[in-house]
């Protein structure tokens, strides 16, 4: 399942367009920073209700393609900026964690 | 290869910068994958301890061949009581620095776990040297 794949399917807001074609080996979902540090894969889309730029240093960090932000969170400009940086693709939804998670495992779980 | 990176009090908004370009020498000299993630995520953790809780303090990485050395010294607080500060869960961190996502008591034990070794020196109202040794055979 690529990330463009999900969006589609998730019908997710895209606000920074990168790694469209990488194939997402599966979901982390946290609002604990050391906890995605510690235990998220590279490769994996990370769920998050988080919108400050320490967000995608750690998806840089951790080679996470994309972030998925719930209940329409909107990033913070410098989020935002240092994602089209560092190319880490955007994604808003308007579900909550629980949905956005029960979906996407039900798609790549 | 010697690198120094400078930590500003607070400045949460260039938190990770060390990481990153640590992480980019690492990938360009073709250190292994697991190695660099290692690397980055112990540096990270460093990094935002001194941010979140100290006045200030560099950051000072070595490589060579064998092993990747990492010193983060702070002038600051200092902890109290490392015995408490390393169990996971445990944190001082303030209530802003918790809103951002951290302060769950992770940092140390995940730096812990990433490193080959791990040596903390404090002193209360003098502040934290942390050095992690990652080995790269």
């Amino acid at each position: 399942m690529t990330v463009k794949e999900i969006i589609e399917k998730l019908d997710l807001q895209c606000l920074n367009e990168a790694n469209l074609d990488v194939e997402v080996s599966g979901a982390y979902a946290s609002d604990l920073l050391s906890d995605v540090m510690g235990n998220a894969r590279s490769g994996q889309v990370w769920v998050t209700m988080q919108t400050h730029k320490n967000v995608t240093a750690i998806a840089s960090l951790k080679d996470i393609p994309a972030v998925i932000l719930v209940r329409g969170g909107q990033p913070d400009d410098d989020m935002l900026e240092h994602a089209k940086d560092e190319d880490i693709c955007i994604l808003v939804s308007k579900d909550a964690t629980y949905q956005v998670c029960g979906k996407l495992y039900a798609l790549i779980g | 290869m010697h690198y120094t990176f400078e930590i500003e009090r607070g400045n949460f908004a260039d938190a990770g910068q060390a990481s990153s370009s640590v992480k980019r020498t690492l990938k360009q000299l073709g250190v292994a994958p697991p190695n660099i993630k290692r690397t980055v995520v112990a540096l990270f953790e460093a990094e935002i301890n001194a941010i979140a809780h100290a006045y200030g303090g560099t950051i000072d990485v070595d490589i060579d061949d064998g092993k990747i050395v990492m010193v983060v010294a702070d002038q600051g607080p200092g902890i109290p009581n490392l015995d408490l500060a390393m169990q996971e869960g445990w944190s001082t961190a303030s209530p802003q620095v918790r809103e951002m996502g951290y302060g769950a008591g992770m940092g140390l034990p995940n730096i812990k776990k990433n490193t080959d070794e791990l040596k903390i020196e404090t002193e209360v109202g003098v502040g934290t040297t942390v050095t992690m040794t990652v080995y790269l055979a």
